[in-house]
């Protein structure tokens, strides 16, 4: 960013010597060590020590039997059934979970942008979930999915008419669903409030000239709503997706993973093996594989869907 | 103002904006009829249901007996309201969690807007490290932080033997950790904040005499107070919720809000009004700020991508 620099050479003190930009340079980094300090200390080191430790045999059982074992442990995840379990788990709710959102989001949102009454207070209070602390959402919903005292089973024998008494949390289709719905409650409001900017700011001049060429609802929301809301869908969505990823304090609250095994997601497995079994080097490895996996998909979905500013 | 700041993902929009004209109630184009406005109130009205009742269904158990909440079928107004499980909660584990998550979380928000708000100045004002250092930075977010966990907490084990306050289960390591990971956040929304205040401003200053930091402090940062508030509080937020490091790095010293309330989970059903307390405990302070910054909320949590 070019400011006129010639005021300020005229009145600082030539410190250090060195020309004017080399100093403002020098300030520059000056300002922004601490936090490169900090991030490689933090940040960096732990990273690159986790790569070492995933060539290791580190068992915090066996302290005396570490060994250096080169690819050994990502051969041993790329052959291991809970490894390619917890990521297809993580996956399908990555992918259900942001679909719905998206969804329901965007039909909320539709609803919601026209003028309404009360719609100052509306808004607010649907921000509410994203807010939460996801520990008390997932309690929350824990107690909702009860069996026996939750009110979900309870609503759905009042609307059917007849006695529902389903565990939803000791089965996996069910458990899965349930951590799903858990997801899209506390993250669909994210998704409405930023479609809802996106749909604020689109120019209602195309509506006019829409609706005096006789466009129905749906042409209206294919060949204006949808191609002008483009660029924000692209980074919700890309927003959500990674914080999805991420997906662990709902299964720590709802499932712990059970029945067995069945609804592990990959943070979860990654917990398991580093602080169940302590085989830290065969964790880090996992974890390895993920930041491969989610770069790979990062780039992809970059290069489909977000364009270069400049290039 | 177009919906998507000008960033890295800034496609074309084919609805273009009259620059400053803020569109409020957009799409006035048509009339609707009744019918549709009546069907939009009730889908405004199912979707409220929907995203409060688990709130509600929380805030009730919290005030109900343990007879009413543990129930078949489910009791719904309860027969007696009770502050009993407030009481217990915090005479046992509440109080300490409270006192810990508001100290990690606080100080780790205070230091991160510190020593993030100069980075952030440096990036937008000496354009340091041109583009790089800020995707360097923004990078850091988006790696999964259980990658990070497992080498934090072997480091930790270590640390914890060079000094016992660097250790497992102390505050000082969970506010570095947190601090660190809310920097790069701190830094891309101050940045956007303070790109937008003319440079020129500052230089006025300068002339005038004052110091490089002296106008930071003096003139910036107030000019940057707005963003800087949704910024401290969305940081705090952040830090207050976290849960994966926190429960892999303590165990009944360091303890934070999620960390306890998680803990009461094990137990069947009678400790549910205890864990319901404390949940209200964890939630109310945060509605409070969100309701005070809910003009920054789409930003904030876009990183700046986004204007809401």
């Amino acid at each position: 960013m070019a400011t006129t620099t010639p005021v300020e050479s005229s009145t600082m003190p030539r410190a250090g010597g060195g020309s004017f930009a080399a100093r403002r340079r020098r300030t520059g980094w000056f300002m922004a060590a601490p936090t490169i300090v900090a991030i490689l200390v933090l940040g960096i080191f732990p990273l690159l020590y986790s790569l070492a430790l995933s060539f290791q045999r580190r068992d915090l059982q066996h302290p005396n039997e570490d060994q250096f074992l080169g690819l050994g442990n990502y051969a041993t995840a790329l052959a291991d059934a809970r490894f390619w379990d917890s990521m297809f788990n993580t996956v399908l709710l990555v992918v259900g979970g942001v679909t719905l959102q998206f969804i329901l989001g965007l039909g909320l949102a539709l609803v919601v942008v026209d003028e309404l009454r009360g719609k100052r207070f509306i808004i607010p209070l649907l921000m509410l979930p994203v807010m939460m602390v996801p520990v008390v959402v997932a309690l929350g919903w824990r107690l909702l999915w009860d069996s026996q005292f939750g009110a979900i089973n309870h609503i759905l024998s009042f609307i059917l008419r007849r006695d529902i008494d389903i565990t939803w949390l000791t089965n996996k289709w069910t458990a899965l669903f349930a951590i799903l719905v858990t997801d899209v409650w506390q993250w669909t409001p994210f998704m409405f409030l930023i479609l809802l900017a996106g749909l604020s700011s689109l120019n209602p001049e195309l509506y006019e000239a829409a609706a005096l060429d006789g466009a129905g609802w749906w042409q209206e929301l294919r060949e204006i709503t949808l191609p002008g809301l483009a660029p924000v869908i692209a980074v919700a969505i890309i927003f959500r997706a990674l914080d999805a990823f991420k997906v662990f304090d709902q299964i720590f609250m709802l499932t712990q993973g059970q029945p067995g095994t069945s609804t592990e997601t990959i943070s979860w497995y990654i917990y398991q093996v580093g602080y169940k079994f302590f085989s830290m080097g065969y964790a880090a490895a996992i974890s390895y594989l993920l930041v491969i996996f989610l770069t790979v998909a990062a780039m992809i979905y970059a290069a489909l869907f977000l364009r270069e500013e400049r290039s | 103002m177009s919906a998507v700041a000008s960033g890295s993902t800034a496609a074309p929009v084919p609805a273009v904006n009259r620059p400053g004209v803020r569109l409020r109630i957009a799409r006035t184009g048509r009339r609707r009829s009744p019918a549709v406005t009546v069907v939009r109130y009730i889908l405004v009205g199912i979707a409220l249901i929907f995203f409060l009742f688990p709130i509600i269904w929380i805030a009730g158990i919290s005030i109900k007996l343990p007879a009413d909440y543990l129930s078949n079928p489910p009791v719904w107004i309860p027969s007696e309201i009770t502050f009993r499980h407030y009481q217990s909660v915090m005479a046992e584990k509440g109080t300490l969690a409270l006192t810990n998550s508001l100290v990690i979380a606080g100080i780790a928000t205070l230091i991160s807007v510190l020593v993030g708000s100069l980075a952030a100045y440096s990036l937008a004002r000496f354009n340091t490290g041109g583009r790089h250092l800020g995707f360097w930075l923004i990078s850091q977010r988006m790696l999964p932080p259980v990658v990070l966990v497992i080498p934090i907490f072997l480091l930790m084990r270590e640390a914890g033997k060079i000094h016992p306050r660097l250790g497992i289960d102390q505050h000082l390591p969970l506010i570095a950790l947190y601090a660190v990971f809310n920097l790069p956040y701190v830094i891309w929304m101050m940045r956007s904040y303070f790109t937008a205040i003319p440079a020129e401003i500052e230089e006025s200053a300068m002339i005038d005499g004052a110091t490089r930091l002296g106008v930071l402090a003096r003139i910036t940062l107030p000019l940057a107070l707005p963003g800087l508030v949704a910024t401290t509080t969305f940081a705090f937020i952040f830090a207050w919720t976290e849960f994966l490091f926190a429960v892999v790095l303590t165990r009944t010293n360091a303890v934070t809000l999620p960390v306890v309330i998680a803990g009461f989970t094990g137990g069947q059903g009678s400790n549910w009004g205890r864990a319901c307390a404390l949940s209200v405990v964890a939630t109310a302070p945060v509605f409070i700020l969100v309701l005070l910054v809910q003009r920054h909320f789409v930003r904030g949590l876009t990183l700046g991508a986004v204007r809401g």
